[in-house]
C-alpha cells in the first residue's frame, strides 16, 4: 500500500441493497483488496456498470463511478478511456446486462481492445428482475417464466471471447476470493481488454447453481497450463460439468486501440487538448 | 443572369464528377452556385441528377425550371425535358436521339468523342466541355478544377475529353460575372462538421445512415489533422453511449443519425438528460417511418425528437435552416450542452445535408470555447464532491474524473442523490426534478427568436423552420410584389420562442405553416406552445424539397382559395 492509503481507501458510505449471502459481496470485496494491492486511489479509478445487481457494485466503492443503461456498460467506458486514458476503468456488469442486452457491445468492444478490464458478475440467472433465465442458464432450467423450462442452449462466454479475439480471457469464482483477487490484478494491469467471466451463486434465484454446486467442480488451472495458446484456450473454454476450470484461460499482449491511434501518439490526452475555436480555421481552405 | 442545369444519369455513370466540375468551375469565376443532389438508394443504374444553379447574386434554393439538360442517358431525357425552359438546350448523346417537348436539343457524338479521347468512360467530361462552351466559359479556369479533381494518371485523357467536348458547342448564353466576394462552396453537413471541430470537438461515434453519413465523413477526413478521434460504432445505441461516456470523461463529444437511428438513440438521450451529460446529437431527417425513403428529404421527426425518451427532461431543440446558420448553430449547441448540461439536438434533413450552396466564408473571430467546466474552487473543499448538489439556478457544478484532485465524480441514471447514489426517496425524486426542469427556463430565455423574411407587419404570414428557410425567402420575393406577405423562420424551435409569432400573428388574416411533413408539426407545437392556430398549410410530404416557385405557387393557391387573402 501507498503512504496515506488504509485499508478503508475505497469504502462507500451507501447502503448496500443486496441480498445476505449474494456472491457479490465477495466481488466486491476482491476488487477492494485488489485495488489497494495495485496501489490505486479512488480518484484514479472509474467504474462503469449498466443495470442489474452487479451494475451496483460501482455504487459500493469510492471511485469515480458511470452508472448507465441496461447492457450498455462498455460504449462509455471505453469511450471514456480513450479521452481520459490515465484513469483506470473496470466495468462491473451481470450475465444478462453483458452477453443478453449488451451482446453486440461485447463481441465489438472485444475489436477494439481498449485498456480496460471486464468483471462479468454470472450468476447464471436474472436476479434484478427475479429470477428468469439468462443467457447462461442451463437448458431446461425451470423459472417463472421459463415454466417448461429454459428453452435456449447456454452461451458459453469463454468461447465467445475467444472466437471474437480477446486478448485476455479469464474465469473466477466467488468461492475462491484470493485467486479471484489475482485474477483481478492481472486484468486491470492486462494492457487491452481483459474479461473475467466470474461465476457466483443467486442465494434467492437460482437454486440449481448454488455455492456448493460450484465448490464441488471448480478447479483451478494448473500452474504449468500455457496462456499463450488459443487452440487449447478453446478446448479448455469448453470444459463445463463435472469439471469446472478457473484462472487465465487465454492471454496474449495485442496493440490496444490507443496504441492503434497512430496520429495521436505525441498529442496529450483528448481531456487536456488545447484548442481554440481560430483553430478550425484552416479547414476552410478546402472550401474555397 | 439566373441560370439553372441539370445533369443527370445513371449511378456508376459520374454524374457527381460532371457536376463538380460544372460546380467549381463556376464558383472560381466568381458566380453564386446553389447545387442540389436528387439520387436513389443505390450505388449501380437508376436515375440520379444534381441540379446546378448559378446566378449573380445570392442565391437561396433549388429551382424547377432548366436552362441546360446535360443528359447522360435516356432517363434522363424523358423524365426532365419537359422541365427546360423555350431558350433551353438540352446535350445529350446522340444515341438517346428523341422528340422533346420544348426548348432545343444538341445531339452530339459524345460517346464517339469520349473513345477519341482515350476512353468511353470520359462521356461525361466530354459533355461538360459542351455545357462549359455554350456558356462561353473561359477554357483556362477549368484546369485547376479538373487537376483538383482527377488523379495524375487520368487527367490527361480527361483534359482531351473536355478540350473534344468544348469544341462541339458554341456560346449561347450570356454570363454577367459579379464583383468577386469571397466565397466557399459548402454542404450542411460539412458545416455541421466544421462548427464541431471549431467548437472542440473531440469524440465522434456515429454509426453510418444516409442522410447522416456527410458528418461523419467529413469529420473522418479532419481526424489526423484536427488530432481527434472519429469511431464508428457497433450500432447507432453504442454511437450515443460512447459519445456520453467520452463527454463525462471531460472530451465534447457528437454524435449524428437519422431518423431510424435516433429511435434507437432514445434512451441514450435520456441517459445523457439523467446524468446530466453535456450531448450535441445531429438528427438529419428523411422520410419514414423505418426504412421510408432513403435518400430523399422530409421534416418529419419534429414531434418525435421533442418527446423522444420516457420521462420528462429539459431538451433543446434547433433546426438547422441552411449551412451557414448550421456552422454557428452547431458551435453554438456545445456551449449550451455544456453549459446547461443537457442534450442539445440539432435537426437538419437530406436536402439541407447535401446541397452545395456558395455563401461568405465562416467567421471564426467571434466565437469561445466556453466549457463551464468547475475548478479548483470546487474540487478543492475538503468535503466530498456532489455532482448532482442542488443550487439555486438548478445547475450543479461539475467536475471532470481524474481532473479534479481527490474528488470522484458519481453519475448515475438510476434517480439520484446530490452525491449521485441510487435512491428512491420521495422528496429527493421531487428536488431532482425540479432541478433537471429548472433548465427549461433558462433555454427559454436562450432561445433565439425566428428570422423574419419580407414584410415586418403581414397580413399572410408564413411560419416554417429548418431548410425550408432557402425556398421560402425565395417564394417570399416572387410574392411580395402581389401581397402583404411575411414569414417567420424557426431556427430554435423547443423551447419555442414566441414572441414575434404572438406579436405578428393577431394582426395576420391568414396564417400559414409551411413544412415538409404531412401533419403539420410546427403548426402542432405552436398550437400547444402559443395557443396559435394556424389558418392553412402548405405541406410537402412526397421526399422531394420545395422550391421557392413551389412554395409560391402553392401559397397563391391556398390565397385564392381564401378569400381572406384578398381582403
Amino acid at each position: 500500500m501507498k503512504e496515506g492509503q488504509s485499508k478503508g481507501l475505497f469504502d462507500s458510505d451507501d447502503e448496500i441493497a443486496w441480498c445476505p449471502g449474494c456472491g457479490n459481496f465477495a466481488i466486491l470485496t476482491a476488487i477492494k483488496t485488489a485495488l489497494l494491492e495495485l496501489n490505486k486511489r479512488p480518484e484514479e479509478i472509474l467504474m462503469v456498470s449498466g443495470i442489474g445487481q452487479a451494475a451496483k457494485l460501482p455504487h459500493y466503492i469510492r471511485a469515480n463511478v458511470f452508472n448507465g443503461l441496461h447492457g450498455r456498460a462498455l460504449p462509455p467506458a471505453v469511450a471514456a478511456k480513450i479521452v481520459n486514458p490515465e484513469l483506470t476503468v473496470i466495468v462491473h456488469s451481470g450475465d444478462g446486462d453483458t452477453y443478453g442486452e449488451g451482446g453486440n457491445h461485447f463481441i465489438h468492444n472485444i475489436r477494439r481492445n481498449v485498456d480496460i478490464a471486464h468483471f462479468v458478475h454470472d450468476n447464471q440467472i436474472y436476479a434484478l428482475t427475479k429470477g428468469q433465465a439468462s443467457p447462461t442458464t442451463d437448458l431446461g432450467q425451470v423459472t417463472g417464466i421459463q415454466t417448461k423450462g429454459n428453452l435456449d442452449q447456454p452461451l458459453n462466454p469463454l468461447m465467445l471471447a475467444l472466437a471474437a479475439g480477446a486478448s485476455f480471457v479469464a474465469r473466477g469464482f466467488t468461492g475462491r476470493p484470493e485467486h479471484l483477487v489475482n485474477l483481478m490484478k492481472e486484468a486491470i494491469s492486462h494492457p487491452g481488454y481483459a474479461l473475467i467471466d466470474i461465476l457466483q451463486p443467486c442465494v434467492s434465484f437460482n437454486k440449481v447453481n448454488t455455492h456448493g454446486w460450484y465448490a464441488d467442480r471448480v478447479y483451478e488451472l494448473p500452474e504449468e497450463y500455457e496462456t499463450g495458446n488459443l487452440s487449447r484456450a478453446l478446448e479448455k473454454a469448453l470444459e463445463w460439468g463435472e469439471k469446472i476450470p478457473v484462472g487465465i484461460f487465454y492471454r496474449v499482449e495485442k496493440p490496444t486501440f490507443s496504441d492503434r491511434l497512430s496520429w495521436l501518439t505525441d498529442h496529450p490526452p483528448l481531456v487536456d487538448r488545447v484548442w481554440n475555436p481560430q483553430d478550425a480555421e484552416r479547414f476552410l481552405t478546402e472550401l474555397e | 443572369m439566373d441560370f439553372n442545369i441539370l445533369v443527370g444519369g445513371a449511378a456508376g455513370q459520374g454524374v457527381d464528377t460532371v457536376a463538380k466540375v460544372l460546380e467549381l468551375t463556376m464558383k472560381k469565376q466568381g458566380v453564386e452556385v446553389f447545387s442540389h443532389k436528387d439520387y436513389m438508394s443505390r450505388v449501380r443504374g437508376g436515375h440520379n441528377f444534381h441540379m446546378i444553379r448559378f446566378a449573380d447574386r445570392p442565391i437561396y434554393s433549388h429551382r424547377e425550371s432548366l436552362d441546360v439538360i446535360l443528359a447522360l442517358d435516356s432517363k434522363t431525357v424523358e423524365i426532365h425535358s419537359s422541365q427546360l425552359s423555350a431558350q433551353g438546350v438540352l446535350v445529350s448523346d446522340e444515341s438517346y436521339r428523341q422528340k422533346i417537348s420544348t426548348g432545343n436539343a444538341l445531339w452530339l457524338p459524345l460517346k464517339e468523342k469520349a473513345v477519341e479521347a482515350g476512353t468511353k468512360l470520359t462521356e461525361g467530361t466530354v459533355a461538360a466541355g459542351a455545357v462549359l462552351h455554350l456558356f462561353d466559359f473561359d477554357f483556362e479556369t477549368v484546369w485547376p478544377v479538373l487537376n483538383s479533381l482527377f488523379k495524375s494518371e487520368i487527367f490527361e485523357v480527361n483534359r482531351r475529353a473536355l478540350e473534344i467536348g468544348y469544341a462541339l458547342t458554341e456560346p449561347q448564353f450570356k454570363l454577367e460575372f459579379p464583383e468577386s466576394q469571397p466565397r466557399i462552396m459548402v454542404t450542411g453537413s460539412q458545416a455541421i462538421g466544421l462548427g464541431a471541430l471549431a467548437a472542440g470537438l473531440s469524440f465522434y461515434s456515429g454509426y453510418p445512415m444516409t442522410p447522416s453519413t456527410g458528418i461523419m465523413t467529413y469529420l473522418a477526413s479532419k481526424m489526423e489533422d484536427a488530432g481527434i478521434v472519429v469511431e464508428q460504432a457497433e450500432d447507432e445505441i453504442a454511437a450515443i453511449n460512447m459519445a456520453i461516456g467520452a463527454s463525462y470523461a471531460g472530451a465534447r463529444a457528437m454524435t449524428a443519425t437519422s431518423g431510424g437511428g435516433f429511435c434507437l438513440m432514445v434512451e441514450g438521450l435520456g441517459l445523457a438528460a439523467m446524468t446530466e451529460t453535456p450531448l450535441v446529437i445531429a438528427e438529419i431527417q428523411r422520410p419514414g417511418p423505418v426504412t421510408g425513403f432513403p435518400t430523399r428529404t422530409e421534416q418529419a421527426d419534429l414531434s418525435f425528437v421533442l418527446t423522444a425518451s420516457q420521462g420528462e427532461f429539459p431538451r433543446m431543440v434547433t433546426a438547422l435552416r441552411d449551412p451557414e446558420d448550421a456552422f454557428y448553430q452547431t458551435f453554438r449547441a456545445f456551449n449550451l450542452a455544456d453549459k446547461y448540461q443537457i442534450p442539445v439536438i440539432l435537426l437538419g434533413d437530406q436536402y439541407l445535408g447535401d446541397y452545395y450552396q456558395t455563401i461568405p466564408p465562416f467567421d471564426f473571430s467571434a466565437l469561445t470555447i466556453e466549457r463551464a467546466i468547475a475548478g479548483e474552487e470546487v474540487w478543492k473543499q475538503p468535503e466530498h464532491y456532489q455532482r448532482y448538489k442542488l443550487t439555486d439556478d438548478g445547475i450543479s457544478p461539475r467536475l471532470v474524473p481524474g481532473r479534479c484532485g481527490t474528488q470522484v465524480v458519481i453519475a448515475d441514471s438510476d434517480e439520484h442523490t446530490e452525491d449521485g447514489h441510487i435512491t428512491e426517496a420521495a422528496d429527493v425524486r421531487v428536488a431532482m426534478t425540479q432541478k433537471r426542469m429548472q433548465r427549461l427556463e433558462h433555454l427559454k430565455k436562450e432561445v433565439q427568436e425566428p428570422w423574419v423574411i419580407g414584410q415586418t407587419d403581414p397580413k399572410i404570414l408564413l411560419l416554417a423552420w429548418g431548410s425550408t428557410a432557402g425556398p421560402v425567402r425565395e417564394a417570399i420575393e416572387l410574392l411580395e410584389e402581389d401581397y402583404s406577405i411575411g414569414a417567420l423562420i424557426f431556427g430554435d424551435i423547443y423551447p419555442l420562442p414566441t414572441k414575434l409569432l404572438t406579436d405578428l400573428a393577431p394582426n395576420v388574416t391568414m396564417l400559414i405553416n409551411v413544412e415538409q411533413n404531412a401533419t403539420g408539426q410546427l403548426a402542432s407545437l405552436i398550437r400547444q406552445e402559443a395557443l396559435i392556430a394556424c389558418t392553412h398549410s402548405v405541406l410537402r410530404y412526397d421526399g422531394r424539397p420545395m422550391s421557392g416557385q413551389y412554395i409560391a405557387d402553392r401559397v397563391k393557391e391556398v390565397i385564392s382559395s381564401d378569400e381572406r387573402g384578398t381582403e
